[in-house]
């Protein structure tokens, strides 16, 4: 029934168990404070939508707490709230995930919860139109009204021209007008599945107790149909692509996507060190020379993304300080960038950025949630195992090594530019 | 990519107690020989520590003409000592992968260190040389006042950070509660060296300091470290009490145009002091009018029955000797009116009607039932206890704060909602494109 391949590390004792009806679950024993995260992934998010229909995967986790046979629409969050726990749900461009934190007594009733979302949703039409509304307001917030945000709402959509990220995971206004409760119920058939999903658990409890548990909640849940592939590829970008958004904001903001290979990749572990060297604290490159010493920036950020299922991008980016020219930071981001293929960095820079990784691996053990995202991001990307070898795999990085990635994927031809151009209101 | 692979939450909800509940374990305190109050709590399980200083700095001792000075001296800390440059200080933290914020608040200012505890003696040194040596190096003093006029800047591209300033503005009127701790650009530009140093000397001393430590420490290994590492450092005058703000302003409509979709909406008024003996039927009562995410009244009645808003949520924030309430939403331009209207009928009917005995047991089985969330984290317990210094709730405050729930009874609920909510007091501020909303 239970194939049990425990699996221990020095990064991880996470013990992996596959129920017959394909559900994998992942436990991480953590009693360091009486409480324990319980989170169901399904592998679905913006990534599986097609053209028209984007924003389907999220609109969907909104409509999976309007209830079930027997549970009342907006109840799921009422039990879990009187019992003292904290419930969420959030989607990606690569996951859904729903999850409860509460103390180990109490935390069985989330488990039964959360069996009864995967099999028994009734995606009610009643409360359809209203949560579209709510959903088109949460676009407003986020997006509409937020000038970075739509800045690389829009960079993205230029970054991919055929790869699914190229859409925002809220969707856009149009599609999610135009989304139909039926949309719904086929999506929630096709990828709501225990052989679609993975239980990641962490925290105060007994690795045996909660695996009873999670058997009686998910064990009689029949294994779904086997959900289609993504197989899109986004062929090499072949010159520089820019965009500019031109929107009521105070100060201008450019960013960088570079087109840049995930986790799987060897490379990951330099493009990692690469992001640190480049904007990990005030003594890295780019705060120093751009926010610190010409003070063109008001922030900067360098940031690889390698846990993405499909590859992803190397983002660069800055907000600029009042009274300066996109053109000038620009240049001065392209040199800080040139340095880094021209130059080795110096052992210590190295060093530093290790430092620093090994560091925040460290300090993100202090919770138990982030614990189990780390974990659930891992195993939807290309399995939690992977999680073992990153420490190793950053303690190999070589001063060369940083520069080859810098040359391989800080190339201009295969980057978007986005700038956002602020105007303002005449009242 | 952070920003275009954004992760989306199903709610923004906040549930705001000022000070949360309950510990695992209870701290140890000692007070220093120079005056500093240390708390420190054993955790073993990581090779980490966390400290979170607070200090009687806050903007409130701000000169007239000076806003911004208790601030700019807290973003200043960190840019030079007298043994290091800003350099230096931040290379010597990123190279051990120490992390260390300074901040400032209405109140107070706090500094806070995140350090492997293998580089501890590294860490407590830096903190120490910022706290006693910080030296204002005029180029650095420049730098953050540039930084900081553009932080100004950028706020106003943050419609709800505009609602909320004009908010504190109209309520507290002549007091350091209405102003941005940031101060405004030509006080910010007018700040001078002189001024952040006098500042420092006279704020930054140990006997108006709250030092709460977390991590793979004992109480008496840390005790000896900070004395031996912070021996130069004098006792000034000691840490005083705030003042509550003088006045509130009366009730008003603030509008403020701007090219938005949606309309950014804050309504409240003045609270309570966190030592208001009504603070936890307070919390009750909020808790059921809109602290309680998707539990609550206005979230049920603005979000989830008409699909308005995506967040709506109230707050009483309390301080020593006042407090805030507030009502925070977001709603298209075109219905900000309609969501208004509801907002102050939910209000209305906590003042009319008894809460039902259901949304009483609920709000207290979430309220003492969630506690040891609230602690379930280092920076949460380093945190925690430096409040509950604060507020001199006692250290047995954990084992008391169930009973302080326990006890509120519907007709309190009732009492409390009569008194502190203030329908005829309520400001409302709306940030939105005014020409789709229409008029009341």
């Amino acid at each position: 029934m239970l194939a049990p391949l425990t699996a221990t590390s020095q990064a991880t004792q996470v013990q992996e168990f596959v129920l017959d009806n394909g559900l994998k679950v992942l436990l991480l024993e953590d009693h360091k404070s009486p409480a324990v995260t319980f989170q169901v992934w399904y592998r679905v998010g913006s990534r599986n939508e097609k053209d028209g229909k984007s924003g389907l995967s999220h609109f969907l986790e909104h409509m999976l707490f309007k209830g079930t046979p027997k549970l009342k629409p907006e109840e799921y969050s009422r039990i879990i709230a009187k019992n003292g726990g904290r419930s969420n749900a959030f989607t990606s461009s690569d996951v859904t995930v729903y999850f409860a934190t509460m103390s180990r007594d109490k935390i069985g009733i989330e488990i039964e919860l959360e069996a009864d979302r995967m099999a028994n949703a009734l995606l009610g039409e009643t409360y359809f139109e209203p949560e579209k509304k709510v959903i088109q307001e949460e676009r407003r917030l986020r997006t509409e009204d937020n000038p970075v945000s739509a800045l690389g709402e829009v960079a993205g959509a230029v970054a991919y021209m055929v790869h699914p990220y190229r859409r925002p995971v809220i969707g856009w206004m149009d599609d999610i007008q135009n989304l139909t409760r039926q949309d719904l119920v086929d999506y929630y058939k096709l990828y709501y599945a225990p052989n679609n999903a993975f239980i990641v658990m962490t925290g105060d409890f007994s690795t045996q107790e909660m695996l009873l548990k999670i058997k009686a909640a998910f064990g009689n849940i029949p294994r779904g149909p086997e959900p289609p592939k993504v197989r899109a590829e986004e062929p090499p970008q072949q010159g520089e692509r820019r965009v500019t958004l031109k929107k009521e904001a105070e100060l201008p903001f450019v960013l960088m996507y570079y087109h840049t290979p995930n986790l799987k990749s060897p490379d990951s572990y330099a493009l990692d060190v690469l992001s640190v060297v480049l904007a990990g604290g005030r003594s890295s490159r780019l705060y120093h020379d751009l926010v610190y010493q010409k003070r063109l920036a008001r922030s900067v950020d360098a940031d690889y993304n390698g846990l993405a299922i499909d590859p992803s991008v190397f983002s660069v980016t800055a907000q600029l300080m009042p009274g300066k020219e996109p053109a000038e930071i620009e240049r001065e981001m392209d040199r800080l960038l040139e340095q880094m293929k021209a130059e080795l960095i110096s052992d210590r820079e190295l060093q530093k950025a290790k430092n620093q990784i090994e560091s925040e691996f460290i300090y993100a053990q202090d919770s138990i949630f982030g614990q189990a995202m780390k974990i659930g991001y891992y195993e939807a990307m290309g399995g939690w195992r992977l999680m073992d070898g990153y420490l190793d795999g950053i303690r190999k990085v070589t001063r060369e090594d940083v520069q080859r990635v810098a040359k391989a994927y800080l190339d201009r031809d295969r980057r978007t530019v986005g700038i956002l151009l602020p105007t303002k209101e005449n009242t | 990519m952070k920003k275009f692979f954004m992760v989306l939450f199903n709610i923004l909800s906040v549930c705001a107690l000022a000070v949360p509940a309950t510990a695992s374990t209870t701290p140890q305190r000692s007070v220093l020989d120079n005056g500093i109050i240390l708390l420190t709590s054993e955790q073993r399980a990581l090779p980490m520590v966390s400290i979170e200083l607070l200090i009687d700095a806050g903007s409130r001792h701000d000169l007239p003409n000076q806003e911004g000075l208790a601030n700019l001296t807290a973003r200043l800390l960190t840019y030079g000592t007298q043994r290091r440059t800003a350099l230096e200080i931040s290379d010597a933290l990123d190279f051990v992968g120490a992390r260390l914020s300074a901040g400032c608040g209405e109140d107070l200012a706090n500094v806070s260190m995140t350090v492997l505890k293998k580089d501890l003696g590294t860490g407590l040194e830096l903190l120490a040389e910022v706290l006693t040596g910080a030296n204002f190096p005029q180029a650095e003093v420049d730098r953050q006042k540039q930084s900081i006029v553009a932080s100004i800047r950028a706020r106003e591209e943050s419609p709800g950070d505009i609602a909320q300033r004009r908010f504190a503005a109209a309520l507290y009127p002549q007091s350091p509660y209405g102003r941005p701790v940031e101060g405004n650009e030509a006080s910010v530009k007018a700040l001078e060296q002189k001024s952040l140093k006098a500042f420092y000397e006279r704020y930054y001393r140990p006997n108006r300091t709250i030092v709460s430590i977390v991590g793979d420490i004992s109480h008496q290994e840390i005790a000896r470290a900070l004395n031996e590492a912070f021996r130069s450092w004098q006792k000034g005058d000691p840490a005083t009490d705030p003042v509550p703000p003088a006045k509130t302003g009366s009730a008003e409509t603030i509008r403020i145009q701007k090219d938005l979709t949606q309309a950014n909406i804050v309504l409240g008024h003045d609270g309570v002091g966190r030592e208001n003996p009504d603070y936890y039927a307070i919390q009750m009562m909020n808790y059921i009018l809109g602290g309680g995410g998707f539990s609550s009244r206005t979230l049920d009645s603005i979000r989830n029955e008409r699909g308005l808003a995506y967040s709506v949520y109230s707050y009483f924030s309390a301080e020593k000797g006042h407090g805030t309430f507030e009502l925070v939403m977001q709603t298209k331009n075109e219905t900000a009116l309609e969501a208004i209207r509801i907002a102050n009928a939910e209000i209305r009917r906590m003042r009319e009607e008894l809460v039902t005995e259901e949304e009483l047991k609920d709000a207290k089985d979430y309220l003492i039932g969630s506690f040891p969330l609230r602690l379930d984290t280092n920076r949460k317990v380093a945190n925690f206890w430096a409040q509950v210094e604060y507020f001199q709730l006692g250290l047995d405050y954990p084992n008391r704060y169930p009973d302080f729930i326990q006890s509120v009874t519907r007709e309190d609920v009732l009492r409390v909602a009569q008194k502190y909510l203030k329908p005829e007091k309520l400001i409302t501020v709306i940030v939105a494109n005014q020409k789709r909303i229409g008029d009341p």
